[in-house]
This record gives C-alpha cells, structure tokens and sequence, in this order.
C-alpha cells in the first residue's frame, strides 16, 4: 500500500504558496499577451482548416522541380466552390476552409506546364477528402507516368512511419504523467497542460514576440524549445512545491488530489484560452517542408528530424534511469517508496526532481507536437488522453512501460485508419486502452498483483 | 448597468433550466461518488445519451425504422419510445461499457475510462461519417414539439414574474416536478438497506466483500442508475435548447456537475440541489454582471472582449474544484465524517 501521509502536520502557509503558484502562472501567461491576434497579416495564418500540398515532378536526373502557376479549385462536398489557389515558385498552394469536413480538390490540367502530366488521371478530382478541425490537410496529386500501383503496402509502411513517430511524441510526454504516478500516486490531469504551456513559450520567441536584440538565433526554434524546457521545468518545479507538497504534507487523499488536478487542469487550460484565442498557431518555418521519399514511405524532413532527437532524449533518459543515483532512486521509490525510504532515499527529494524532469519533457513534448501538428489552448488536454491510453496499456507507474505503450499507442492510432475514417482514429487508441484493461489491467510491463 | 437583467440571471441561475438540467446530473454523479465511492468523470456521457437517445428516436432512428419496417409509428410515439431509449436503454449500455472493465480495478482506472468513453462517444457524434444518425458537428434538431404541444401556457405570454417565456415555464415545471421526484426516489434508496450497501463499500470494499455483499454488482447498479439521472438531465438540456448537439457534452460539462455535487456537499441527499443552483447563480449572475462592465466600457475591451466573458465561467469552475478539493471536501452543508474526498 502507498500512503499519501508523510506529516499529518497542518502548514497554513501553503495557501499562499498555491496563490503564488498561480499568480506566476498568470504573469507568465500575461507576458504573452494576446499572441495569436497579431498573426493576421499572413492571410492564411488565421483560419484554423486548410488543404493545401506542394507540386513537384523529377527532372531527368532525379533532381525535384517545382510547378508554379498549377491552379487547383476546392469543393465542399454539396459540390460548390470553396476556393482557388495556384502554386507558387516552390510548387506550394493552400486554400482555407470555412469549417472541417469532407472535400474534394480539383487540379486544372490545363494549368500544367507542358510535358507535365498527372500520373492518376481518374484521381482528378480528387474526392473524399476528410479535413478535421485545427488541421491544414495536405493532398497529393501523383505527376509523371503511370506506376504499377502496390498501394497497400505503402499505406501500410506510411502509416506505421506516422504513427512511430506520434507514439514517440506521447512517450516523451508520458514519461512524467508516469514517473510522477510512480512516486506519488498522483493522477495529474494537469500534465496535459504542461505540454501545452511548452509549445505556447516557444511559440512566443518563435513568432510573438521578435526578440532580435542579441540575433537571429533569438527567434529559432531552437532557443524557443530550449525557453520551453527551462519555462515547464520550473513550473513543475513551482507546482509540486506550491501545491503538491503543502497537499501530501497536509495528508490529503490521492482522491482528493486528483480532483484538485482536474480543477487546476480546466483552470490553466482558460486561462490559456483567454489569452491566446481559440484559433491555431504555427511555428515559422515549419509550416510544410520538403519531404525525403524512401520508396515505400515519404517523411518530412522535419518529421525525420522530431524522430531521431525523440529517440535520442528517450535513450538518454532511459540510460540515466538505469545508470544514475538519481534514476535508480525514482525507479526504487516508483516500486516501493517506503522501503526507498528506508533505506535512506530522500523521498521528497527524487519527487522534486520527477516533477522537474516530467513537466521539461513534457514541454519539450509540447514543441515537438506543435511542429507536427498546431498550437492551440487545448492540444495538450487531447493528448492526455492518449497519453493516459499509452501509460495504462504500459502499466501505469513503470517507466518503460510508458515509453512502450506509448509507441503502441501511437501505430494503433494511425493504423486504426486502414479501417476507421481519419477523424475517428484517437478512438482507436482509447477502444485499445478499454480492451487492454479487461485483458490485462496491470499493463503490458506491469506486475500482476491485485489492483482493486 | 442594467440591474433587471443581473437580478434575473441570478434567480433563473437559481431555479432556471440550467439548474435542473445539472442538479439532475448531480444527484446522478451523488449516487456514484457520494455514496458509493466510484469516480465517475464521465457524467458528461450520460447526459449525451440523454440527448441523442431522445433526438435519434424521433428525428434520424424512429424515420428509418418507420420506413423499413413499416411499423408507422406516429411522432408522438417515436417521442415516449425515446425517452424510453434515453432514460433506461442508453445509460445502461454505456454504464456496462464503462463498468466491466473497470469496476474490479483501482477507483482511478474507472476515472481515465469515463472520460475515455465521454470522448469516444463526443468523436463519433461528431463525425460526417455518422451525419446521417447523430447529425455530426451541427447536431439534431425537430425532436422537441411533442414534448411543447402538451404545454398549457401561451406561446406569447410571460410568467414567473416575467423571467420565463410559457414553453420555458412548462419545461421548468416538468423539470421541478421531475427533480422532485428523483431527490424523494434518492432518499428513499440511500436509506434502504441497498443504499447501506452502497456506503459500506464506499468507507471499506473489503469489509463488504468480507460479509458476502457482492460489490461488482453492487458498484455497477449504481453507476447504471446515477447514470439514468444524469440522462435524464441530458435530456431536460436537449428538450428545453431544442437541440442535441456533441460540443454541448464536452469533457468540461463534467467538471460544471462535480463543483456543483461538491459546492452542495457529496453524500447528502440535497447536496446536489444546493450546490447546482449556487454554482448556476454564482456562474449566471457573475457572467452578465461581466457582460455589462464590458458592454459599458468599465472593464476595456483590449483587456476582456465579449468571447472571453464566457471563458471566465469555466476558469472560475477550475479555481473552485481546486479549493473545494482542497480546503473543504465535504462542501458547504456536507459533514466532515460522512465524505471527505477520501481513499477507498
């Protein structure tokens, strides 16, 4: 068993740590100021639904050429016109949409540059195609001559691309919901926000808030990761400090915890709201991207790149539990923290740290999210879910069981799409998480002991 | 400042349709978290099926069936087989879905799986694939008239001191008369010797289960029935808006019912009446009182707009479930002894 009670003393000043808790949080968040409105003069950086997609053929020698001047015309599925738009020097072309929805895209062939030719002819217009909301959906029309077609096999190969690289994003998220359930027993609906709050301040340097004063490299997306991880590390920090140690040291229940999490989740999540709006932002320069083709699959460049620094934090990270003092103490005192106690692991200690390591990883998670997909107020709070659907179907609590059910996680979201329509997929991943808990509720690494 | 329209939000906040709509989900969420223990976040979903299991039977199902079964039942029949479907065949379904897998486990568990399953269900309403049946992001509408032709007030005319028009009145009627009844139905369960059951399990599972009481079907009874308030409720919002759409059952509508049973006090029979109309009075009064300062300029508009007034409500509802968790558990009328947020 796994007490919450540590001192059943009573700290009356923990009011105000909450308060200054959440005073920061507002001051951090006012700092931003209305950051989305201010994005208007891109034209299309407003809407929140888009198709879109890059024209490109292969020159003789493989090299890429891009179509300008392709005009392509945008159906709603009544059949009328939602827009135009024509390619511009790099092949690139976006049409916003009123809503989401199904559509369907047409391509004038009379706007090809000559000797150009779609290779799928019967695929123009091209219909059917499933926007979902806070996405920009890119299409492709196929140039050049006619392919034996091995369709399935490079679905499926995409896909299992796609959704390796979603379950990596959910593990480097997850890992704090489960280090912090391991050691504390704490359910925190408020991790999801974490995860936001890390795409939202790298966001601000990258594109709010122009700050220049010592060069360019201000504005890269990589000083604002590194902001986010510093910025979610702290507040992790500040939270378990403010609010989640005055709450063990006063003995409150993990009831009583968990539904302080879900308060403090719907809490930061409006605040988010109210100050950024509810409409999607983008981070500049990583809006659409050149692709590598590896025959059977094609990966953006950028895709590629949040794949292999992914992989790499999480090795890191499972190295320094395996190898570190500190990590061999969060793994002792995740498995049993009395006995961790008592044989000299500073408790509070190792959960200070998970709550700082945890809530980074989730900003750093938060950015790599906001490059594949938007930054909006809620995305964090979509992706506790599949989170949670990740974690349970690891074990809850394991670390490594986080990262494997993350990944499972993440191929079943995107593979659930050979038979389910794309705006249904996540309920793959959570239909997964209930059928995982009447087969095997201690998880895929968990113990097999009595939980209930 | 328009003092009418502040003191009117505030006593249709009180006594309004918002008010029944969550005090009945509340004393569904009672019966699960007050006095049995589990935590249900997923109240939300039965409000849904409330809604749908109303609108699908008259405006998409009862058609379709009527078409290809030739059973030709008229609209005020598809109206009472949907409320049927909404109060008794929906909860129990969705309650099984949420419980079997989930009833044995650690009371968390059965937390991450409702509001799985609020998710699950708000995704697939929502989805053009199903337009047809749930009416997808638009939602239903065209399933209340049988409900207002039995109205007896004038469509014109006002009442109750001029806060309500007289389809509104009639609904707040029925929703009273039903509120009553299910607060009576309530009191009478809890003191039965199935409602003792349920709080031994609450206080200690294993002693329960140590003097022969099954509590899987115990748990899972009363999720099925707390689930069929909490329909009920849902259906009271699709009849009195005249529309069943999936946003209106989001995640956070479950948060709205666990501030209003904790502000009233879990596992106190009027718990949910208190805490639904002070949280409604408190959220309605609060909104237009902001409403006005921005309209007249003394909040600036570059500081709060028009939009933001709404999400004002939902953070004031985070700030209270943070509190209320942590300084005062038991809510304002509850007793410390009987329910205190604790481990079971």
């Amino acid at each position: 068993m796994r007490s919450a009670n540590l001192t059943p003393t009573v700290q009356p000043a923990w009011l105000r740590l909450i308060l200054g808790a959440v005073v920061a949080l507002l001051g951090l968040v006012a700092l931003g100021g209305p950051a989305f409105a201010q994005e208007d003069e891109g034209g299309s950086e407003g809407a929140t639904e888009s198709i879109g997609g890059t024209l490109q053929t292969k020159g003789e020698d493989g090299e890429k050429i891009f179509l300008e001047g392709v005009t392509f015309i945008v159906l709603d599925a009544g059949g009328s016109e939602v827009g135009t738009a024509e390619s511009d020097a790099e092949g690139v072309w976006r049409v916003d949409l009123p809503s989401s929805g199904v559509y369907s895209v047409e391509l004038v062939e009379a706007t090809l540059p000559e000797g150009n030719a779609l290779r799928n002819p019967e695929k123009n217009p091209l219909e059917g195609i499933e926007v979902q909301p806070n996405t920009n959906k890119n299409t492709l029309f196929p140039l050049g001559e006619r392919e034996a077609s091995d369709n399935n096999t490079n679905r499926v190969a995409q896909l299992t691309v796609d959704g390796l690289k979603l379950g990596l994003i959910i593990a480097i998220c997850a890992i704090g919901l489960s280090l912090i359930y391991g050691t504390t027993g704490l359910t925190n609906f408020a991790h999801g926000e974490m995860v936001t709050i890390g795409a939202m301040v790298a966001y601000l340097f990258n594109v709010t808030w122009h700050l220049d004063w010592l060069g360019d490299w201000m504005t890269s997306l990589a000083f604002g990761a590194v902001m986010a991880v510093l910025v979610t590390g702290v507040l992790g920090f500040a939270f378990n400090e403010g609010v989640w140690k005055p709450l063990r040291k006063r003995g409150a229940s993990l009831i009583a915890a968990l539904v302080v999490s879900i308060g403090f989740s719907i809490f930061v999540r409006y605040i988010l709201l109210y100050q950024f709006g509810g409409r999607a932002g983008f981070y500049r320069d990583f809006r659409i991207g050149q692709s590598i083709d590896f025959g059977i699959f094609t990966i953006l460049k950028k895709d590629l790149f949040i794949m292999v620094f992914v992989t790499l934090i999480l090795v890191c990270v499972g190295l320094a539990l395996q190898k570190t003092r500190a990590g061999k103490a969060m793994r002792a005192v995740a498995d049993n923290r009395d006995l961790a106690e008592s044989s000299g692991i500073d408790v509070e200690k190792v959960i200070r740290l998970v709550w700082i390591i945890g809530s980074a990883l989730a900003g750093l998670g938060g950015v790599m999210f906001g490059m594949t997909e938007n930054i909006n107020w809620e995305m964090g709070f979509r992706l506790l879910l599949l989170m949670f659907a990740g974690v349970t179907l690891g074990g809850l609590g394991t670390a490594y069981g986080a990262l494997l059910g993350s990944i499972i996680a993440g191929l079943f979201i995107q593979l659930s799409t050979l038979i389910l329509p794309g705006d249904m997929k996540n309920v793959g991943a959570l239909v997964a998480l209930i059928l995982i808990l009447l087969i095997r509720p201690q998880g895929l690494l968990g113990r097999s002991e009595r939980i209930g | 400042m328009d003092y009418q329209a502040i003191i009117e939000s505030l006593f249709r906040g009180l006594i309004g349709e918002r008010f029944i709509v969550f005090a009945l989900a509340a004393i569904g969420l009672n019966l699960h978290f007050g006095y049995t223990g589990l935590l249900n976040f997923g109240q939300a979903v039965f409000m849904a099926a409330g809604a749908y299991g109303l609108a699908m039977m008259v405006a998409t199902v009862g058609p379709r069936l009527n078409e290809n079964t030739g059973l030709n039942m008229s609209e005020t029949t598809l109206f009472w087989v949907g409320v049927f479907t909404a109060v008794v065949v929906f909860p129990i379904l969705f309650a099984l879905v949420m419980g079997i897998p989930t009833l044995r486990l650690r009371a968390d568990y059965l937390a991450i799986v409702t509001i799985a399953v609020a998710e699950i269900f708000r995704i697939v309403a929502r989805s053009p694939r199903f337009d047809w049946l749930t009416g997808s992001s638009d939602g239903l509408t065209g399933f209340s008239g049988t409900f207002y032709d039995l109205s007896p007030f004038s469509t014109t005319g006002r009442y109750f001191f001029n806060l309500f028009t007289g389809n509104q009145f009639f609904l707040v009627l029925v929703g009273w008369t039903i509120l009553a009844i299910g607060t009576t139905i309530c009191w009478l369960l809890v003191r039965s010797p199935w409602g003792r059951v349920l709080k031994a399990i609450r206080e200690d599972e294993d002693a329960a289960r140590s003097l022969g009481k099954n509590a899987y079907s115990y748990k899972m009874q009363a999720l099925i029935l707390g689930g069929m308030f909490g329909a009920v409720g849902g259906m009271v919002r699709a009849v009195g808006f005249s529309v069943a759409q999936p946003d209106n059952f989001i995640t956070d509508v479950t948060f709205f019912v666990w501030v209003a049973l904790i502000l009233g006090g879990a596992g106190k029979v009027f718990g949910p009446l208190v805490g639904a109309a002070l949280l409604y009075a408190v959220l309605d009064s609060s909104d237009t009182v902001l409403r006005q300062l921005v309209e007249n300029d003394y909040i600036p508009s570059s500081f709060m707009s028009g939009t933001q007034v709404g999400q004002v409500r939902f953070m004031i509802v985070g700030l209270g479930l943070v509190l209320l968790a942590a300084f005062r558990p038991q809510g304002i009328f509850g007793n410390k002894e009987e329910m205190a947020l604790d481990d079971r």
